[in-house]
């Protein structure tokens, strides 16, 4: 620093000085103690909310992997038998509060793994499923190869018969990822198969993706919901995604008592990774799906919050000398 | 260039030759020829680094010689080579920002310099060639050259003096650009060449090269036609330095000798030896550890990741199998390349950042010293000085502090008392100053009736008035200054201004000669060959000065030899008492002893005066021994002191003076706060012992009840031969009374002081201490030591006396290294004060009389001594305090930052997949944790100012680097464990159910990052929050604003679709998951659920125990009782008003780019 000027008196503000006026917090015992019992009270409601609510939630697990202490499809096993379609019955006691959530499981499944994505460098590259003796895949990479493909139907036993419940397949995919995120290439003379010309299907996969669903045209290419689903790559390998919603007829407000079927067309080979698949009808509320974890955790933090705050007041009666205030 | 270079190199091939030739006058000289040519530098002066050519390799080659721009560099290329998880923007971009900004910055600087380069370099000069006067470039000065320099021009490189306009051979200087000193300084022509400028045939042997401003030995051959070669000496008053100043004087002639960046300027150019602060040697530790940490993670994954694969099914699942590439691959290299791979996640847990925000907060924070306004004395007009900005947090962490007495304790303002003249003493009232004084007969000058024979009373006074360097100062206009010197012969009456008007190296001989003048003798004027003063008769008297035999501190005497009207030959010679005594006859000692030590007692500085008549002969052979001396090259100052030795003895002594210096303001009030803070004060001194002691007391630095321990030449006792065993004793009865005899506390040594027992005080001089250190290396030596060392450590203060500068640098070292490496600090005004401020770990500069060469050498200068309380308790604290919770917070941010990453291998098949976006990663570190960090280090006030002030003891808090021991950085990585923890498997929990939206929809992995990375954002900010007690606007609005910053680039970031991504893996993420009620509860839960522990503990910290309650509590539960009534000052608006320097403009940059990563990057790298 070089001495400038006439006069090197420094300059006396706040601000050189260090004496910008500041607050000055004070966790005293007068403020820790209700807070912490404010605090406290106010998660152990939150967390009885949570508990009564995740508690009323109903969810209906079916493993249905076929091997181990999965009876459901074990004659699917074998891989050898394709197509193969095996049933899965089951009953309700009670109305399934609607509306009800239908959801394929897999577990030990590595969604997450680098380069299952196309996280592999570069980025761009889709490997080992780019090119089919080199014809650009559509849509390229492993994660497409390898998309769910098992089906689910559901029938209501009726007085021995069989009453299709209608599945409804839109809206599982995330609003944003249907209508922005993922484009189909321009339609082709109104013709989406030709707007994939020059494209192979993923090698896995029976039919084309603009062939996808053949009930639904706007359900089809990189815009299939399953597609989309499957695409947002799970956090953990056990996992859920969503395959339909049951919102319409007389099944919107939930699946009443009774006999069910659940017909699966059993496509997906889990066995070599000792992999497990399960289906399961879940409902939901305002906090999502059924969660006891984060109700329990409310409580107890709630709790320890208020047993603190009684801690810090019994020590402090004890040890304050009484002359000396807080 | 490419040639200057290897000029300068022959040039340093040439330094085996001691000296080099130089013939003036160049190519005029037939003998050149003779002399092999040596070749010298030119006098270009280079003080920039680069060049257009080299700026590019050079730089980066500079810069990636840091750790951190080259760890980032490793990792980047790692990144960039190897098939890694982030890609290389993540670290290739801060890296390229940083280095960036610093090259422009350091280019910038470069092109200033080659400014002020080529300004010197292309200065106009003019030179004598061939008798002619030719005008050139100051760069194209060779060696040997004959330089005309004006008036208030500066010299262009160094020259001895040939010619100087002035009428007594002298010319003036200031060397105020060199060494700070603004007093001007007499330089003296070469003798005999004064006459012949543009004719001159001489030959200059001189030293080579040096640094030493201070030292010059040379010779001068001038031959003659017809005549015989003579010779004459060259000292540094022949010497002109490149960049000081001519003054007072028209023009001079000299021959240059030292030329462009072989000047003594040029070599003084390279900075000093880096001081590194105990904070940093902490961070280095903690690094250790973390890269251990790091290696560590990656190696788990990596085994685990092999083990795992091993398993059935796991290498490679059907729907996902290996590239063609993979499966070449050698498993031993994919092996090294998952290797790198984790070590590239898991990079960030080394905060490279934190190094970038350390040296800013080091380099912003340093400016709250200078800018106090506390220190600010407004009669040296300056405040403090900061030298480097890499020490402030030492100064929190000081434990021994070595003060210099004269000039630092005390003012060096020196003001004469008493004299006594062969034992009668003579008692100066100040009042009678004012008075003629001519004859202290008919005043009250002299309190004792008795009086010595006025002959010896004269002799005295002609003494203290002759015997000295001192120079009336010229104020007139320098056109006058040749009938300025007349008017002052002619019987120029001196008014009161002139009183204060002399000039001098050392305040002590201003004393004298104002002494003298009360008494009658008036010095009024001197030039190199003559002195003049008035005697008490109003009549000029004229001395012819023969020698001045200068003064030094191991002498620690002066002489000069003078020759009267009456064409007698005196020698004067005035020095401490001790150096005096043994060379004067034995039977006047006695009668002049008794005042010196009574004198010495009360605190005043005592000088003994004495006299010798030199007869012709004698003289004569005295004359030739010094000018032989005088001349040789070699040796030249041990000759020099055999001579005076030889020649000061047998001297007759007639008296002895009493100079008193006065303590600094509130000296004993700072020293008494240093000492309430824990620090022990040693006091080093080059003064006599008694006078010493006597200011010890008076500082309080000695208490009434202390007990003085004595280890000096007096208390060993004479007998030569018993000296070491004496010694020995003595050591062995302190150490048992001092160490055995005080309870053994385990407090620690700081606390010991306040124990209620006896308080030592030990006062050792400098040849005990010598004994001490020098003592036979068999062993006993380093047995003496420690005993010393034990010794000293338990007492409350220590005197050392009579010490040589280097001595005092002996002792610092001998502290610093003594068992658990105390912090030392050294605080001087002087020349021999520099030794020890540079060898302490913090030297402290005060800018006293003495020059300013403590200054220079110095850390951090101040005005006066009280302002070192301020300095050590407010700001070494606080810096020590902001810059400890920095670090700390540096390692527990990344720590918490990373162990989710790490925590997600395990559920990821270790496939390195990041938990959290590339932006997140990039940014976290550089923009959403940067700021709020930066400004707690810089404002953070955890005590107020004034409490701090008044309560030293709160300094003991921090002592012994109590922040960053293994303790408090075991709780910081317990509690970012503990975070990263529950961080992950809270979010892990929740997730067990991804449908955490009421439409049913799941969310998928990156939802799950980005959930984690807000709770971390959040989370550690706020813990930042919880530990700031001083809420400025600025905390406010960095902290709320970096939070803000975060979700409004959450919100852009996933709400657009950028063109320039491949994958637009975060859209909308942030947007969907804060549509969910579960995980807006899931943040807020693991929010406060981690920072529970630490409001627990803040808010059951409480202070119990004596110390801690007289102490005042940091813990804020007692905060009340505190007044803060600092904050009085006038709003923020205030501050709005007075953006005039351009770091205020700075500052609230920082504050408002703070969105803006540029600025960030910078910082946070």
């Amino acid at each position: 620093m070089k001495n400038q000027g006439t006069t090197n008196r420094p300059d006396n503000t706040a601000f050189d000085q260090q004496r910008l006026p500041a607050w000055q917090p004070v966790l005293s015992a007068g403020i820790v103690i209700p807070g912490f019992l404010l605090v406290g009270l106010a998660f152990i409601g939150i967390g009885v909310a949570l508990f009564v609510t995740s508690r009323s939630i109903q969810v209906l697990e079916n493993d249905y992997t076929g091997t181990g202490s999965s009876v459901h499809c074990s004659e699917c096993v074998n891989p050898k038998t394709t197509p193969c379609t095996c049933q899965l019955n089951f009953s309700l006691s009670a109305l399934f509060q609607g509306p009800v959530f239908l959801y394929y499981g897999l577990s030990n499944y590595f969604q997450n793994v680098r380069g299952y994505g196309s996280l592999r460098r570069p980025s761009s590259s889709c490997a080992p499923y780019q090119y089919d003796q080199n014809t650009t895949i559509a849509p390229c990479g492993s994660v497409a190869n390898s998309m769910f493909n098992d089906t689910f139907t559901l029938y209501q036993l009726v007085n021995a018969t069989r009453k299709t419940v209608p599945l409804d397949g839109k809206g599982i995919a995330w609003w944003t990822d249907y209508n922005i995120k993922f484009r189909n290439p321009p339609e082709v003379d109104g013709s989406l198969a030709a707007a994939f010309n020059g494209t192979v299907k993923p090698v896995n996969w029976p039919k084309p993706v603009y062939d996808l669903d053949p009930t639904n045209p706007a359900n089809n290419g990189f815009l299939n919901q399953d597609f989309l689903v499957w695409m947002r790559t799970a956090a953990l390998p056990d996992f859920w995604k969503l395959y339909r919603r049951i919102t319409e007829g007389e099944y919107a407000s939930g699946l009443p008592a009774g006999n069910y079927t659940l017909e699966i067309q059993y496509n997906y080979p889990v066995a070599n990774f000792a992999g497990r698949k399960s289906v399961i009808f879940s409902n939901t509320s305002w906090m999502g799906g059924k969660n006891q974890f984060l109700g329990i955790a409310y409580l107890v933090t709630g709790s320890l919050c208020v047993v603190m705050s009684a801690v810090m007041l019994i020590v402090y009666a004890k040890f304050n000398s009484p002359d000396e205030d807080f | 260039m490419w040639r200057r270079r290897l000029t300068c190199l022959f040039g340093g091939e040439e330094k085996r030759v001691d000296s080099r030739t130089i013939h003036a006058g160049r190519g005029s000289s037939p003998v050149a020829d003779a002399f092999p040519q040596q070749k010298f530098c030119d006098n270009r002066i280079v003080s920039s680094k680069y060049t257009i050519w080299n700026f590019l390799p050079k730089n980066l080659f500079e810069q990636f010689r840091r750790i951190a721009n080259f760890y980032f560099l490793i990792i980047f290329l790692v990144q960039v080579i190897v098939d890694t998880p982030t890609s290389p923007v993540t670290s290739g971009l801060p890296l390229f920002f940083v280095i960036t900004v610093t090259a422009i910055k350091q280019g910038y600087e470069d092109w200033l310099r080659h400014k002020a380069d080529n300004e010197v370099n292309k200065y106009p000069v003019t030179v004598l060639e061939d008798g002619k006067r030719v005008g050139k470039e100051s760069e194209k000065i060779k060696v040997g050259d004959v330089v005309e320099v004006l008036e208030d021009e500066t010299f262009p490189c160094d020259l001895v003096l040939l010619q100087s306009s002035r009428d007594d051979d002298t010319c003036f200087v200031t060397t105020a650009s060199l060494d700070g000193e603004s007093n001007h300084k007499t330089h003296y022509t070469v003798p005999d060449t004064v006459k012949d400028v543009e004719s001159l045939h001489a030959t200059i042997e001189c030293e080579q090269p040096q640094p030493d401003l201070y030292k010059f030995v040379g010779r001068m051959h001038i031959r003659r036609d017809g005549q015989e070669t003579a010779v004459r000496s060259l000292g540094p008053e022949n010497l002109l330095l490149k960049g000081a100043t001519l003054k007072n004087t028209k023009k001079i002639y000299g021959v240059a000798v030292y030329t462009g960046m072989e000047t003594k300027m040029a070599l003084n150019y390279q900075g000093k030896s880096q001081k590194r602060s105990v904070v940093e040697k902490s961070i280095n530790a903690f690094l250790i550890v973390y890269l251990c940490l790091l290696v560590s993670k990656a190696f788990v994954c990596t085994t685990l990741k092999y083990v795992w694969q091993n398993q059935h099914g796991q290498d490679e699942p059907w729907y996902n199998p290996k590239t063609q590439q993979e499966r070449d691959t050698n498993l031993y290299l994919k092996m090294f390349t998952d290797f790198l791979s984790f070590m590239v996640l898991f990079n960030f847990i080394i905060p490279v950042s934190m190094y970038v925000t350390v040296e800013m907060q080091k380099f912003l924070g340093s400016f709250f010293i200078t800018w106090d306004k506390d220190f600010f004395d407004p009669e040296v007009q300056e405040g403090a000085l900061v030298n480097t900005s890499d020490l402030n947090e030492e100064l929190g962490q000081v434990e021994y502090i070595f003060t210099d007495k004269t000039g630092t304790l005390t003012e060096n303002n020196m003001e004469f008392i008493e004299c006594c003249i062969d034992g009668f003493q003579y008692k100066n009232h100040k009042f009678l100053t004012e008075t003629d004084g001519l004859c202290e007969t008919d005043g009250p000058i002299t309190i004792t009736l008795n009086k010595a024979p006025e002959e010896l009373e004269e002799l005295f006074l002609r003494a203290l008035c002759l015997c000295h360097t001192v120079q009336v100062k010229e104020s007139q206009p320098v056109d006058e200054i040749d009938g300025v010197v007349l008017d002052q012969v002619d019987g120029f009456s001196p008014s009161p201004e002139d009183q204060c008007a002399f000039i001098a190296s050392s305040p002590d001989e201003v004393a004298l000669v104002k002494g003298a003048m009360t008494h009658g003798f008036t010095f009024i004027g001197s030039d190199s060959k003559s002195m003049k003063i008035r005697n008490r008769d109003n009549r000029v008297e004229v001395y012819e000065l023969l020698h001045v035999l200068n003064f030094d501190p191991v002498r620690r005497r002066m002489s000069v030899i003078v020759k009267s009207e009456s064409g007698e030959v005196l020698l004067f010679c005035k020095g401490a008492d001790s150096s005096i005594f043994p060379r004067v006859r034995k039977e006047e000692v006695d009668r002049i002893r008794v005042h010196v030590e009574r004198d010495a007692k009360e605190g005043y500085r005592t000088l003994c005066v004495a006299y010798k008549r030199l007869g012709n002969e004698d003289f004569a052979r005295v004359d030739a021994e010094l000018r032989e001396a005088r001349l040789s090259l070699h040796d030249r100052e041990e000759k020099l002191m055999a001579v005076y030795n030889q020649v000061e003895t047998d001297m007759i002594l007639i008296g002895a003076t009493a100079v008193e210096d006065r303590l600094q303001d509130r000296a004993a009030e700072t020293m008494e706060a240093l000492q309430g803070a824990g620090m022990k004060v040693w006091v080093l001194t080059g003064d006599k012992m008694e006078t010493a002691k006597s200011t010890c007391y008076a500082c309080r630095l000695f208490q009434r009840g202390t007990e003085l321990l004595e280890l000096t030449v007096g208390a060993l006792g004479e007998g030569e031969g018993k000296r070491e065993e004496r010694l020995l004793e003595l050591l062995l009865e302190y150490h048992k009374r001092v160490v055995h005899d005080t309870p053994p506390s385990k407090t620690g040594l700081h606390r010991t002081w306040s124990s209620p027992g006896q308080d030592y005080g030990l006062i050792v001089d400098g040849a005990t201490l010598s004994l001490l250190l020098n003592a036979s290396p068999d062993g006993t030596g380093s047995h003496y030591k420690n005993l010393f060392l034990k010794i000293c450590q338990s007492c409350t203060s220590v005197l050392c006396c009579r010490m040589a500068p280097l001595q005092k640098a002996q002792i610092v070292r001998m502290v610093k290294s003594s068992k658990g490496s105390p912090i030392t600090l050294s605080v001087g005004d002087g020349a021999n004060d520099v030794s020890m401020i540079l060898e302490a770990h913090v030297g402290i500069g005060i800018k006293g009389k003495e020059g300013r060469q403590a200054v220079r050498n110095s850390d951090y200068a101040i005005p006066k001594l009280k302002h070192l309380k301020k300095l050590l308790l407010v700001h070494g604290h606080l810096y020590y305090v902001r810059i400890a919770h920095l670090v700390q917070y540096f390692f527990y941010k990344n720590l918490c930052f990373i162990l989710p990453q790490f925590l997600y291998q395990f559920y990821c098949g270790y496939s390195q997949l990041p938990l959290y976006d590339a932006a997140y990663l990039t940014m976290y570190n550089i923009c959403f944790t940067s700021m709020p960090i930066l400004a707690y280090s810089l404002f953070e006030q955890h005590i107020s100012i004034d409490t701090l002030l008044d309560h030293a003891a709160l300094y003991r808090e921090v002592a012994k680097n109590a922040m960053l021991r293994w303790g408090p950085f075991f709780y910081w990585t317990m509690l970012g464990v503990f975070h990263g923890l529950l961080f992950f498997f809270g979010v892990y929990c929740v997730f067990s159910n991804p449908a955490l939206l009421p439409s049913g929809q799941v969310f998928g992995n990156w939802t799950f990052g980005t959930i984690v990375f807000t709770i971390l954002v959040f989370t550690v900010t706020i813990k930042l929050a919880l530990d700031t007690r001083h809420w400025t606007w600025i905390n406010h609005f960095v902290i709320w604003g970096s939070l803000a910053f975060y979700i409004l680039f959450s919100f852009f970031w996933g709400g657009i679709t950028w063109p320039f991504l491949e994958q637009q893996r975060l859209y909308f993420v942030f947007i969907n998951m804060l549509s969910s009620m579960s995980a807006w509860l899931a943040i807020m839960l693991l929010i406060v659920l981690s920072l529970l522990p630490d409001v627990l503990l803040v808010a059951l910290r409480r202070p119990r125990g004596r110390n801690t309650r007289q102490v005042l509590p940091r813990s804020p539960l007692c905060f009340p009782s505190i007044p803060h009534q600092v904050f009085q000052i006038p709003p923020v608006s205030h501050l709005h008003a007075h953006i005039s320097s351009f770091l205020h403009a700075s500052f609230l940059c920082i504050s408002f780019l703070c969105p803006l990563s540029l600025f960030n990057s910078a910082v946070a790298g």
